[in-house]
């Protein structure tokens, strides 16, 4: 196989060629770890803006995005649904606070910790997973959702019962504002993440994960191992969950089965599907959303004057709204949705340019994101990006 | 060919992932710049936040939807009355109160957000009268690490009695162990010999509840002892599998530490089954006025306060039926004025009577009113002010708790009339249980002055 040199002609080429130092970097890892360099200096910049309140808020945004991640790898590259992610947040988020009660440790000890034991009970969840499919598997996810908030109550002597574990909040290095510094660990902690599994998605393995989510029987054919595959992509998106957890036992200060309910598992799930199932840029969208609607809705149900009763449920519905208007609207996420604007933009642009000839394909597509690439218009790069945002779920053939 | 395009394919996603992590700053620089206007947080670095020549601004969070939030969600808004009656009356100082009132469900996570909301966006003074066990440990390291003064906590855990680790939070009403050891001594002279069983709370309330119970109660006679979880999910199994535990242990005496909501199912749980045993009600969870609205709604009608007859429970305020004290008709005068739509019942009470307390603390303080005066005068000269409470406050530098005992009470036929069974008792966690001959005291008249 030789590497492709010459730049097809009348295709990418035309914006291709500019100068060497303009280029992005062709190494995937370079180049991600290029993209999480500028976007840390740019959040860098925004937590020296930002007073002690939004950059808790940032914070927060960070750990959901990361959580959203993960299940996006999951459900978008892997094709496995999860209704329990919640769940392995809780996991993440008790470890890191039973770490730091009980032992002094340097902090990205109790952080790995919350990873590393997510990770271990994601991989045993996601052994029955082989053998589960679509509503099944879900189900599995979603009794876990509801029976791990339970057992933190009845094994209340390690777990602090209803009342949970409060935790001592961490100290900052001397001279930083404490939530900015909670800001900076937790956006570090997403930037990595989010390279990890941008590598991970460019690599064998996500290629492997993309292979088993189309087709098992194709992808054992290959020499790709599905169950082994299923319950790898299911342990690392347990992680992600899971660190995102103990971020927010860190930014909250306490552990408690209350806010590791259902709902907290549910909103993930939506989170994902608002930004963009499978795309990992998305998962800030989610992350924004589950952070800013609740309290946008509460603060417009107070000017409303609404009954606290009423306005507590509000958060809710707008949920439901925003979900709905998106999937009718946009039905690859806010993601998908400008990512359908941008090679429109960029379609036209290249239209103009001299030399643009029949090869580009100009008809079809559009800002409708995913449809664009499954009309099946003759570029590859489109092709490319509607397959990743296809989820699949319920459609997997059964290997047995 | 195809390789190459995954090449190119991903850049272009890391493009958009770099621009959304743009759209994410832009969203957060709004929501900054918005905030920062209205806080100004920073600004007046000498000057104590919260506290202007004309205004003090205090929050609190407290349950107003949620498990917790029947009777509960009545409190803060007593509170805040007295706030505005004494707003009426020029402030204190000349500063007028402004209390901000977060709705945090009983849920401990909430209110570790929206408390830092209050801290870092709202800018309060101190966190004043938050209430619940669970929810105030959630924020007790996070205020006094901070340095905010977490003052009079709606709860009676002994956790609030940490100065060494916490010395900037404070109880208001006894602690749960004083209370059980009252009400376990009441028992333990009145029911010798008689089976006992202890329905608690699992948390600190609860705990608490059943260390003072036990200190004056023979484990021997305790034939069982069951707990409840207060979320959601724990109170709709209503109750019953406990109720019938302690049903089949054959107890004569079931003492309940339990919140209003669980009260009520224990009580109709108890009456489904024919069970009528001595119920012994820890005062959290006694208030005649809300358990007979909970025991009409859980019931759909079909039984009301005919179930509260006979139920012994404590009592460190005066009895709400008691309308010819000063410091009920005086609260009564503040709620109908500031509080429209108020009940009057055991929560509006302690709201309005947690409040007076509130401004005159901040009246004695004085005009220079910093975080760290506010406490002295708490450690060093505010038990001597008047209360409403039956027996004094123990406030010292080395003890935060509030109130120092109660009396044990019996509600009459249908709850409706409150009758004293000993006088007031005071005690410690630790120490004996002693009787109160203090006169009741009155509201000072520059409290009680109409406005």
């Amino acid at each position: 196989m030789t590497p492709v040199a010459a730049p097809t002609p009348g295709g990418w080429g035309l914006l291709r060629a500019r100068p060497a130092w303009l280029r992005l970097p062709e190494q995937p890892l370079a180049r991600h770890l290029l993209f999480a360099l500028v976007g840390g200096a740019l959040l860098y910049l925004l937590t020296m803006r930002l007073n002690s309140y939004d950059n808790l808020e940032l914070a927060q945004v960070g750990l959901y995005t990361m959580a959203i991640a993960g299940l996006s790898v999951l459900t978008g590259t892997n094709g496995q649904i999860s209704l329990g992610h919640g769940s392995f947040m809780l996991v993440g988020a008790y470890t890191t606070a039973i770490f730091t009660e009980h032992f002094h440790l340097p902090l990205v000890l109790p952080l790995a910790a919350g990873a590393a034991v997510s990770a271990v009970v994601g991989a045993a969840v996601g052994l029955p997973a082989t053998r589960l499919r679509g509503p099944y598997l879900a189900g599995v996810t979603l009794a876990l959702a509801l029976a791990l908030p339970d057992l933190t109550v009845k094994f209340s002597s390690v777990f602090g019962g209803d009342q949970g574990i409060v935790l001592n909040p961490p100290t900052p290095p001397a001279n930083v504002d404490p939530e900015r510094w909670l800001a900076w660990i937790t956006l570090a902690g997403t930037l990595v993440v989010l390279v990890v599994l941008a590598n991970l998605l460019r690599s064998n393995l996500g290629r492997k994960f993309r292979a088993v989510r189309d087709d098992e029987i194709a992808a054992a054919l290959s020499g790709i191992h599905p169950a082994r595959t299923r319950v790898l992509a299911f342990t690392i998106s347990a992680a992600c969950a899971g660190l995102a957890g103990s971020y927010l036992a860190l930014a909250t200060g306490v552990v408690n089965p209350g806010s590791f309910s259902l709902f907290l598992s549910i909103s993930l799930l939506a989170g994902m599907v608002l930004g963009g199932t499978g795309t990992l840029a998305g998962a800030w969208f989610g992350g924004i959303a589950l952070v800013y609607l609740p309290q946008w809705s509460t603060s417009a149900s107070g000017h409303l004057g609404l009954s606290p009763a009423v306005s507590a449920n509000v958060a809710i519905g707008l949920f439901g709204v925003v979900l709905v208007a998106v999937t009718m609207l946009a039905p690859s996420g806010l993601q998908g949705w400008l990512r359908g604007w941008y090679y429109l933009a960029l379609r036209v642009v290249r239209s103009r340019l001299p030399g643009a000839g029949a090869g580009t394909g100009g008809t079809g597509g559009g800002p409708v994101g995913g449809a664009a690439g499954r009309d099946g218009v003759a570029q590859p790069a489109l092709a490319t990006a509607g397959d990743e945002f296809t989820p699949n779920i319920g459609t997997e053939r059964s290997t047995t | 060919m195809n390789r190459r395009d995954h090449v190119t394919t991903p850049s272009r996603r890391r493009i958009l992932a770099c621009l959304a992590a743009v759209a994410v700053a832009a969203a957060a620089c709004g929501s900054s710049s918005s905030s920062g206007g209205g806080g100004g947080g920073g600004t007046t670095p000498a000057a104590t936040p919260g506290v202007t020549a004309t205004s003090i601004t205090i929050g609190t969070t407290t349950p107003l939807t949620g498990p917790a939030a029947p009777g509960y969600s009545e409190i803060a808004p007593a509170v805040n009355a007295v706030f505005n009656w004494v707003n009426a009356q020029g402030g204190i100082d000349g500063r007028k109160i402004t209390y901000l009132i977060k709705n945090d469900e009983y849920d401990p996570t909430l209110t570790a957000t929206l408390t830092r909301q209050l801290v870092l966006q709202d800018n309060i003074f101190a966190d004043v009268g938050p209430l619940g066990t669970p929810t105030g440990l959630a924020v007790e390291p996070y205020l006094n690490t901070a340095g905010i003064p977490q003052i009079f906590i709606e709860s009676g855990c002994t956790c609030w009695n940490n100065v060494a680790q916490y010395p900037w939070s404070y109880g208001w009403q006894p602690n749960y162990v004083v209370e059980g050891k009252i009400l376990g001594q009441y028992i333990e002279q009145h029911f010798p010999g008689k089976k006992i069983a202890f329905l608690s709370q699992d948390d600190e309330f609860g705990q608490d509840g059943v260390k003072g119970l036990l200190d004056e109660i023979p484990a021997s006679q305790v034939v069982s002892q069951q707990t409840y979880v207060a979320t959601s999910a724990g109170l709709a199994d209503a109750l019953a599998p406990q109720i019938s535990a302690i049903h089949h242990s054959g107890a004569q005496v079931v003492v309940l530490y339990t919140i209003p909501a669980a009260t009520a199912l224990a009580l109709l749980s108890s009456a489904g089954t024919g069970f009528a045993p001595q119920f012994v009600v820890s005062s959290v969870g006694a208030d005649p006025p809300t358990l007979t609205g909970l025991l009409s709604s859980f019931s759909k009608g079909k039984a009301g306060a005919a179930l509260l007859t006979g139920i012994i429970t404590n009592a460190y305020l005066p009895p709400l039926t008691d309308t010819s004290n000063p410091w009920e008709q005086l609260a009564m005068k503040v709620l109908t004025a500031y509080d429209s739509g108020f009940h009057w019942d055991g929560n509006s009470e302690y709201g309005a009577m947690l409040g007076f307390s509130f401004v005159e603390l901040l009246r004695q303080v004085g005009p220079n009113l910093t975080r760290a005066s506010l406490v002295h005068t708490l450690d060093t000269d505010f038990d001597s002010l008047p209360s409403a409470g039956l027996s004094p406050y123990t406030f010292s530098s080395t003890d935060h708790n509030g109130f120092s005992g109660s009396e044990v009470v019996q509600l009459g036929a249908n709850g409706t009339t409150i009758n004293p069974l000993t006088g007031v008792e005071v005690t410690t966690e630790t120490g004996p249980i002693t009787d109160y001959t203090g006169a009741a005291e009155t509201p000072p008249s520059w409290l009680s002055a109409s406005s």
